[in-house]
């Protein structure tokens, strides 16, 4: 299912603000991280962004689940567990966890998240 | 070496915005030694002037008990060199903020001339990770401020004037009775 879009129009606004990246670049399969460019801060930055834009609040750990990442409950050698990503699925119904539950380390994570999700969690938002 | 790049706070409303002035003077060695044949403040320069007014508006919002660091420059753009006996206007508004940071726009004018846009993204350093980390001797950050003007001319929404926080005032006499 695609995004709408006057959804895709205003994240793409904001991801080319936040991160310096050409609007050409910002399509609905590029990975924040990966294919963006994203680092810790400029998420932040993305939420004020996405705040302002749509007049919504959103929740720090919605979109960044940092506490389940870290919650010993959830993660074993490195990856996370079977509850754990009940939990990300969950908290997360926006993001696609298929190829991520394949090998769910951790620190692949970061990584997951796309343009597509981003304005799926929008959309969930304003909806 | 002194490290400020703002000379006096003109406007302060806590939460909301700053502005503030530098005056580019000849006496500053980068201002001819950063590019030799090119005499002006540097960029890099006047956005940490930016950085400066931006952080304390949003460090003042604790009371400057919050570590801020300037995180990110989401971008700057100038127009112009800035150049000895010119007078940097810079104005800088809240636009956003958190307990992980917050993000401040500005716009620095020359003569009532656009002269630069700037976008800055501060980070509140956590407890919890940064223990032990101290930004500024406390004593020494308030004479800082004092010396920048923000009491003289800050206000709070409601137009009462900013007082200097008790921790700063004992940060203070501390350092009187040290020295």
């Amino acid at each position: 299912m695609s995004v709408k879009p006057e959804v895709f129009s205003k994240v793409q606004e904001a991801l080319v603000d936040a991160l310096g990246v050409d609007d050409d670049e910002v399509t609905e399969e590029a990975t924040m991280v990966g294919d963006l460019g994203a680092e810790s801060i400029d998420f932040l930055d993305i939420v004020f962004k996405l705040e302002k834009a749509f007049d919504i609040t959103i929740p720090r750990d919605e979109l960044f689940p940092d506490d389940i990442l870290t919650n010993a409950e959830y993660i074993d050698g490195g990856k996370v567990t079977d509850a754990g990503l009940a939990k990300l699925k969950e908290r997360m119904p926006f993001a696609d966890l298929t190829k991520f539950e394949q090998n769910p380390l951790v620190q692949d994570f970061g990584n997951l998240l796309t343009v597509k999700d981003l304005c799926k969690y929008v959309e969930t938002k304003t909806a | 070496m002194r490290w400020f790049w703002v000379d006096r706070f003109t406007e302060f409303v806590s939460g909301e915005r700053a502005k503030g002035i530098k005056a580019v003077s000849l006496s500053e060695e980068v201002v001819d030694e950063y590019a030799p044949g090119r005499t002006c403040l540097p960029a890099s320069l006047i956005i940490e002037g930016m950085a400066q007014l931006g952080g304390l508006l949003v460090g003042q919002l604790s009371d400057f008990t919050d570590r801020i660091v300037l995180a990110k420059i989401t971008s700057a753009e100038f127009q112009m060199d800035a150049y000895p006996g010119d007078v940097l206007h810079f104005e800088v508004v809240l636009q956003n903020q958190d307990g992980i940071g917050a993000m401040v726009n500005g716009t620095t004018t020359i003569d009532g001339k656009p002269h630069g846009t700037i976008n800055l993204m501060f980070a509140r350093l956590e407890d919890e990770r940064f223990t032990d980390v101290e930004l500024f001797e406390p004593a020494e950050f308030c004479r800082m401020i004092r010396l920048m003007r923000l009491f003289e001319v800050g206000v709070n929404p409601d137009g009462t004037p900013i007082k200097v926080p008790e921790h700063m005032i004992e940060a203070e006499k501390r350092w009187f009775v040290k020295n």
